[in-house]
């Protein structure tokens, strides 16, 4: 396995002169054989990240590195990253085997080879379907049984690194559980390099050994699971804390501090850090606080375990571990 | 395939075609080519029923033998029209991208000029004759097709399995033919069929002007042409083969809009008979009696006609709701939550069908009432806040007026002071500068927003029920919170009842106060929130509490899973529907259906063997 890195990428949609910034600077690192879980709200560009790393999102600046290998000057032929989307539905093609889907995945000189049925059935069992499923077609499977052989097909590259996007939120809940129990099982037997991308906070406390956490295109705060839901740093990450606490704790709805007037556009980001107009902590709550309106705290981050784009987060960490 | 009689005809008539086409020439060669000069340019009679030509050729014999050339020519200008179409549409998919741009220009410019225009266009380019019409004819047809290929292998281009097929490493010849075409080959299929008979008219078109097939060959437009000289003497001589003309042209429209029906409606239109008969109130009675109730339903089915007969997604529903009461429904996708809503609002549409011994709502029974009278009830005092708003509110008419509407309709209100009443209910639901918001279109919302509008259209009336069916499951948890808060807030404004539906444990534990928990149909659990988390006895309740991951979970140990999959509504076992994925189950639960039985404090649980609660102390340590 391999290390995946996101070093400054962006990616920008539309024409210059409305243009959306999807992803912004953002720097990140899963370390070889570890997951580093990616959340944030819808359009926040998590998945444009993810794309953006198996070459299906234009990279506007920066690089992503696989083993500190820019990826875009490897060869075509080899595609060492590859990917689990969303919707069970969607990603098989609906007139093709299950077997053939898998083959198609294969790297070049292994899909010629006789073996190769050998192959589809090892991954089946690898994903805990029965290898007799190679012949069925998509629509003979149930959605979970249709991720499993989602994660099967992408696993029959060979990947140096695992993209999951959304994987289990198209998932009923009885079937989330052991979607989940499986990508955390395959990845820790084979030591996958994997970016679990997901919506939710718990399923990816579940999975994951690094926490990121994506808003409005910036990556806020980076740190080790533990670390960043006992103690987080950004209001944000608190803020998705509070909204996916335990249902045991209280039928009591929490009072929000700030009524969210307008979602930000991120046609027209915020000046400053992008969170202002919405943070319990910034200058809607105190009035001394200009400093996050002007100034981008992005580069209030320094390199350490446990990072915060944030100019008032509770504990300069960059000091503390860095 | 001919399951209409449509559909039966076209068929028919394609086959009677296809055969004249076969062994019309061989058969009345002879007789159509002896020339009779005895006999020229003779009006109908009983040796020739359409008369005969100017060298006195048996018209009707001709029009026979003319079959052939005229089939022929339409299928081979049609094969020429889909292939060239098929190649031009495909090309922008498969071509760089500056070149595949030019490609997809040159045909929607092509599109705008009508066929036959083209046709004649290109008829006069490649000059008079057979094989200069039927490139004119298949060209002309090419760019409505390639057009229908681009859109279609658009729609296939842009869904996961062709990315994932690219993260792959796929190339894009390959992709198109093992990912695309296969994908868009029916509606392919379908058009060219319809196109045919199109064609078959364009070519006798052009035979009849006089440039398609020249002498001595001779198609139905030909034939069509030399009769029309003398139409005056002998309408017959150009009847005929306009006739086969119009039969030949209809056989293939038709046999196309069958082919058509029969690709697009997978399931058949099954007609089962009957409804089936509810059978009688089962043991859970909801206490009849106790009235002052907002919502009674007793023993609410719902069945749906399937290609095997009727099924029942909701089988024997029952329970009650209290003004001011707020409800959960939880259950997974299939369970029935949804059609139990959308029954108690009587919003199941035909062929669905719906029966309960009660469905009474504030003392009105829904079932006997009339529409008229239902609507302006169900209309003023019933919410509906559904999952995805921006599919539940009209994109092109501005969020005030469509709130307006609703007032309009159910209150009498005038423009004005329902426009005025939409600005206040705006601002009920916290919606910033409202009067400013009220003027804008639901693309204009962002998810959050829009789900306070619909909020805000059914407190337009005086709702004494909201059902909120998965209100919050599209929005992003950071705004879930203030959603479920306005619902709370409406609630107790307006001491109106919530319904509200969820696959989501925890969202249902936030606001409700009982939770009704379904699976296959059916209520299986009905007790407290406070009580869910230690109190459920039902194993699918408690199976679904341990297999969903919060904060407090244990990473070191894999999750609880709920093995197999629910049962499909048409495949029901004779016991109990979770029996087998449940971990306690005995053989009674496979023989025996357990009905909801009360368990006192407000617990009702449908289970032959139900686990105990999980002690208090245990849990928290």
């Amino acid at each position: 396995m391999s290390e995946l890195s996101f070093d400054d990428v962006s990616v920008h949609y539309g024409s210059r002169r409305d243009r959306l910034t999807a992803v912004d600077h953002a720097s990140l690192t899963v370390a070889s054989g570890k997951t580093v879980g990616l959340v944030g709200e819808s359009g926040s560009g998590k998945s444009t990240l993810a794309r953006a790393a198996v070459g299906l999102a234009p990279i506007a600046g920066g690089r992503v590195l696989l083993d500190g290998i820019d990826l875009s000057r490897r060869g075509h032929r080899d595609r060492p990253v590859r990917m689990v989307f969303q919707d069970p539905y969607s990603s098989l093609d609906p007139r093709m085997t299950i077997g053939s889907s898998i083959i198609e995945a294969m790297p070049r000189d292994e899909r010629r080879l006789r073996s190769r049925y050998d192959e589809v059935a090892r991954l089946l069992d690898l994903v805990n379907l029965a290898p007799d499923r190679a012949t069925m077609l998509p629509g003979q499977l149930s959605g979970g049984q249709r991720q499993r052989v989602a994660l099967a097909r992408a696993l029959a590259g060979r990947p140096a690194a695992i993209i999951a996007d959304e994987m289990t939120s198209a998932l009923d809940v009885s079937v989330q559980g052991a979607v989940l129990n499986l990508i955390r099982d395959v990845q820790r037997r084979l030591n996958l390099t994997m970016l679990f991308i997901s919506h939710d906070l718990a399923v990816v406390r579940y999975v994951s050994d690094v926490i990121a956490v994506m808003y409005l295109g910036q990556l806020v705060e980076i740190g080790p699971v533990d670390s960043v839901l006992t103690d987080p740093q950004h209001p944000y990450t608190r803020e998705l804390l509070e909204a996916a606490s335990p249902r045991s704790a209280s039928s009591v709805l929490p009072l929000p501090l700030v009524v969210t007037g307008d979602d930000a556009d991120p046609h027209r980001p915020p000046t400053g850090c992008r969170y202002h107009p919405r943070c319990p902590i910034g200058p809607r709550a105190h009035d001394d606080r200009d400093l996050c309106v002007s100034a981008d705290p992005a580069d209030a981050a320094a390199n350490g375990a446990h990072q915060a784009a944030c100019h008032f987060a509770a504990v300069r960490l960059a000091g503390a571990s860095g | 395939m001919p399951r209409t009689p449509v559909g039966a005809v076209a068929l028919v008539l394609v086959l009677a075609v296809l055969a004249l086409a076969v062994v019309g020439p061989a058969v009345w060669t002879d007789d159509a080519s002896a020339v009779d000069t005895d006999a020229i340019l003779q009006g109908p009679s009983a040796a020739h029923i359409f008369g005969t030509d100017q060298l006195g050729r048996d018209i009707a014999y001709r029009v026979l033998v003319a079959a052939r050339l005229s089939v022929v020519l339409a299928i081979l200008s049609t094969v020429i029209s889909v292939v060239v179409g098929l190649l031009l549409g495909a090309a922008p998919s498969v071509l760089p991208r500056r070149a595949g741009r030019l490609v997809s220009a040159v045909t929607n410019i092509a599109v705008a000029f009508p066929a036959l225009l083209l046709a004649l266009f290109f008829a006069v380019i490649f000059g008079a004759g057979m094989r200069g019409a039927v490139l004119a004819v298949a060209l002309a047809g090419a760019p409505s097709f390639a057009r229908l290929t681009q859109t279609l292998t658009a729609g296939v281009a842009g869904s996961d399995y062709v990315a994932a097929a690219r993260i792959a490493g796929v190339g894009r010849m390959r992709m198109l033919v093992r990912h695309i075409l296969p994908n868009i080959a029916e509606p392919l299929v379908v058009t060219a069929t319809i196109g045919a008979g199109s064609t078959l008219l364009a070519f006798a078109g052009l035979s009849f002007l006089g440039i398609g097939v020249q002498a001595p060959d001779y198609d139905w437009g030909r034939l069509l042409g030399e009769g029309l000289n003398r139409i005056y003497l002998n309408p017959a001589a150009a009847l005929g083969p306009g006739i086969a003309v119009v039969i030949a042209g209809l056989a293939f429209n038709l046999f196309g809009e069958a082919v058509a029906a029969a690709v697009g409606v997978r399931t058949p239109a099954a007609r089962p008979g009957a409804p089936p008969v509810t059978p009688p109130a089962t043991a859970s009675d909801v206490g009849s009696e106790r009235d002052g109730a907002l919502l009674v339903v007793e023993n609410l089915r719902v069945a749906f006609p399937g290609p095997a007969g009727w099924t029942q997604p909701v089988r024997g529903v029952s329970f009650r709701m209290e003004a001011g009461e707020t409800v959960g429904l939880v259950g997974e996708s299939g369970s029935g939550k949804s059609l139990t809503a959308l029954a108690v609002s009587r919003l199941i549409e035909r062929p669905g069908h719906v029966t309960s011994n009660r469905l009474d709502f504030a003392g009105t029974s829904l079932l006997e009432t009339s529409e008229r009278r239902l609507r302006s009830l169900l209309g003023t005092s019933v919410a509906f806040v559904f999952q995805d708003p921006m599919s539940s509110l009209n994109p092109t008419i501005r969020i005030g007026r469509q709130l307006a509407e609703v007032a309009e309709a159910h209150q009498g209100l005038s423009r004005r002071a329902a426009a005025a009443r939409a600005v206040d209910r705006l601002r009920a639901v916290r919606i910033p500068s409202p009067l400013r918001r009220a003027r804008q279109y639901p693309h204009e919302f962002s998810g959050g927003m829009r789900q306070r509008a619909m909020i805000g259209m059914g407190l337009m009336g005086q709702p004494r029920l909201v059902i909120a069916d998965e209100p919050t499951t599209a929005l992003d948890v950071t705004v879930q919170g203030e959603i479920l808060r306005l619902l709370a807030e409406v609630r107790d404004t307006e001491n109106a009842a919530i319904l509200l539906i969820s696959h989501d444990l925890g969202v249902i534990s936030r606001l409700c106060d009982r939770v009704l928990v379904m699976y296959a149909g059916r209520i299986v659990e009905d007790l407290p929130t406070s009580g869910l988390e230690f109190g459920c006895v039902h194993p699918y309740t408690r199976a679904l509490l341990d297999a969903v991951p919060d904060l407090g979970t244990d990473r070191g140990k894999p999750l609880a899973v709920i093995p197999g999959r629910p049962p499909e509504p048409d495949q029901l076992p004779a016991g109990c529907a979770f029996a087998a994925r449940c971990s306690h189950a005995s053989d009674r639960c496979r023989t025996d259906d357990p009905v909801l039985a009360d368990l006192g404090e407000a617990h009702r649980v449908a289970c032959w063997n139900p686990v105990a609660a999980v002690p208090h102390q245990e849990t928290i340590r």
